[in-house]
């Protein structure tokens, strides 16, 4: 499908879809920025901000694709939506730690390595779905990004694999991170209210197929670094695709906007 | 050397007059070559200094890489902490190397840091308020590291002439992302305009402390003289200072924005700017870690660096098995 073939019903539920992914890497990209300085070592911190560089492309890719569909300004959504209409799951727009960016950030890798690990798998089997959708931009995006997130599910997964294979405290610290992100790790999960939609105009795979790829893969990945399988992955501060979001997501969404929101009419 | 004597056996002078033939000679010097102690020790309070500055360099930028007012602009601010980063990488990487017979690590770099005893540059000592700063950090103090760098390209020490090649030419997009900033400002609304002078003003006695006192009188400190006789630099403080103004000041004054300097003038006689000289009391202040900024993100740095102690641990752990 091009713009012009699709079905108003189809419209709407790619223009849900491409808000969930394009809110997923905003959001976790900005988490990701603010450990700029804060990374275990250097080449750490050149490494992770490569990744939040590329995952700020991904979103501005999707953002680019909604404007084409009459969304408005991709700046403006970036910017000037309320967080009501974000569409991103809870899970990734959690704070990165106690304090913040600038001030005595207390920051825990152990979450950062976690997150970012069972997001870039679930990225990884979305992309591969999507490179088969039946709305063409969508398929040639998702195969431009794919280049850049195989590299960083690499990394992650190094990174999983490498703490939960050594000291007493680093296995303590990730599994503490494990519980903690499995809690909210459904909301990553889920296609929302619109699922039905999205998977009858063949946007991407079902959400129950693209999830048990997923468990498939945790369970193979805990297994063999010795963890055990925490059981479903759980929502359990609701949905973050019906718009359901935490403080969190407010003061993050301050922040990106504080300069673009004193006059979004000039140029910057 | 004459053939059949072996380098080993020659005197301490005589290595040190070969060592000097051939800098003047501009040969490159390499990490297992002879060198004098003194040399050895220039580079690595020079090279560990700057590649600590590209690193606290890339706090007050990270301040405003949220912040930044477009998509456009966060993607071009992430990229240039990300080059930042990688900058200072790639120096600690050469300071390591020169380090590693005196015993020394990376390790004692982040200690000499959080002492104090390890300087770094007087810019990223200051705040950095507004989107404003962000615009002058990238495109004037960006543009005084390039330079202050590119003096440096054909340094005597081999490994930090080529590191610095490689830094210089991102600098030059650092410097362009600067730019496209300031001009939008610049030709925004009036607010706009005046957030931008208010960051010039901020920002212009640390860009004249940026290259550094006039001579060793200001500081009482005559590594830029040693430097020179080592052909590690070409020019003096004074020297790059006015390459700057040449550069930069038509250009500022050509966007309509004053210059916090009423005495500031080109003297045709002499071919100099005539300017008004920076505090070098106050330099020395903040430098010592008496900035305005300095505690606070000396503080980030401490922090994270305890904060992850555990996962260095982690990562020694495994290389061990
Ligand atoms: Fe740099
Ligand atoms: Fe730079």
């Amino acid at each position: 499908m091009t713009q012009e073939t699709l079905k108003p019903q189809e419209k709407a539920a790619l223009i849900e879809l491409l808000y969930q992914m394009g809110d997923d890497d905003f959001i976790l990209s900005f988490r990701g920025s603010e450990w700029l300085g804060l990374a275990p070592h250097i080449e750490e911190d050149v490494a992770f901000s490569s990744i939040s560089q590329d995952m700020m492309g991904h979103a501005n890719l999707y953002y680019h694709l909604l404007e084409d569909l009459g969304e408005g300004e991709a700046d403006r959504l970036a910017h000037l939506r309320s967080p009501d209409q974000f569409r991103n799951a809870i899970i990734l727009e959690e704070v990165n730690g106690p304090g913040t960016y600038l001030k005595e950030p207390e920051y825990d890798w152990a979450f950062a390595v976690v997150r970012n690990y069972f997001y870039a798998v679930h990225k990884q089997i979305r992309l591969d779905s999507l490179r088969h959708s039946s709305y063409g931009p969508l398929a040639e995006a998702a195969r431009k990004i794919m280049t850049e997130q195989y590299y960083h599910l690499m990394h992650w997964e190094i990174w999983f694999k490498q703490l939960m294979t050594s000291t007493d405290e680093a296995i303590q610290r990730m599994n503490a991170a494990i519980e903690k992100v499995w809690k909210d790790f459904g909301g990553v999960l889920t296609l929302g209210p619109s699922y039905a939609e999205i998977v009858k105009a063949n946007l991407i795979d079902d959400e129950a197929v693209m999830k048990k790829r997923w468990t498939n893969k945790m369970e193979a990945v805990l297994k063999e670094v010795g963890a055990g399988y925490p059981g479903e992955p759980r929502m359990e501060r609701g949905n973050g695709r019906n718009g359901v979001h935490t403080d969190d997501l407010k003061q993050a969404l301050s922040t990106l906007s504080e300069v673009y929101a004193t006059n979004p009419a000039t140029g910057w | 050397m004459t053939v059949g004597v072996s380098f080993n056996q020659l005197s301490e002078e005589e290595k040190m007059q070969h060592f000097l033939d051939r800098i003047n000679a501009g040969e490159k010097i390499e990490p297992d070559d002879w060198m004098p102690d003194d040399y050895r020790l220039q580079l690595i309070r020079l090279i560990s200094m700057h590649g600590i500055s590209e690193i606290m360099g890339a706090l007050p930028e990270k301040e405003w890489v949220p912040k930044a007012p477009s998509l456009h602009r966060k993607l071009a601010i992430m990229a240039k902490v990300q080059d930042e980063m990688g900058h200072g990488q790639l120096l600690l990487r050469v300071a390591e190397d020169l380090m590693a017979p005196l015993g020394k690590t990376r390790h004692d770099i982040m200690e000499d840091l959080f002492s104090g005893k390890l300087k770094f540059h007087n810019v990223f000592h200051m705040d950095a308020p507004t989107w404003g700063d962000a615009g002058i950090i990238a495109w004037l103090v960006d543009g005084a590291a390039i330079i202050s760098q590119s003096m440096m390209l054909d340094s005597s020490y081999g490994p930090y002439a080529r590191a610095l090649k490689r830094i210089c030419a991102e600098e030059v997009f650092h410097a362009q992302h600067g730019e496209s900033i300031i001009l939008a400002m610049a030709e925004g609304t009036p607010e706009q305009r005046q957030m931008l002078q208010d960051a010039l003003n901020r920002w212009w006695e640390s860009l004249i402390m940026f290259f550094g006192p006039k001579s060793a009188k200001e500081t009482g400190n005559s590594n830029a003289d040693k430097n020179i006789m080592y052909k590690i630099r070409t020019k003096t403080n004074e020297d790059l200072r006015q390459e700057f103004f040449t550069k930069y000041i038509p250009r500022i004054w050509s966007l309509g924005l004053t210059i916090p300097d009423d005495t500031i003038r080109f003297d045709e006689e002499s071919k100099m700017w005539i300017y008004m000289d920076a505090d070098w009391s106050k330099f020395k202040q903040i430098v010592s870690g008496n900035g305005p900024q300095s505690q606070n993100r000396l503080d980030l740095r401490r922090r994270s660096y305890k904060n992850n102690e555990w996962v260095r641990e982690a990562l020694a752990a495994k290389k061990a098995i």
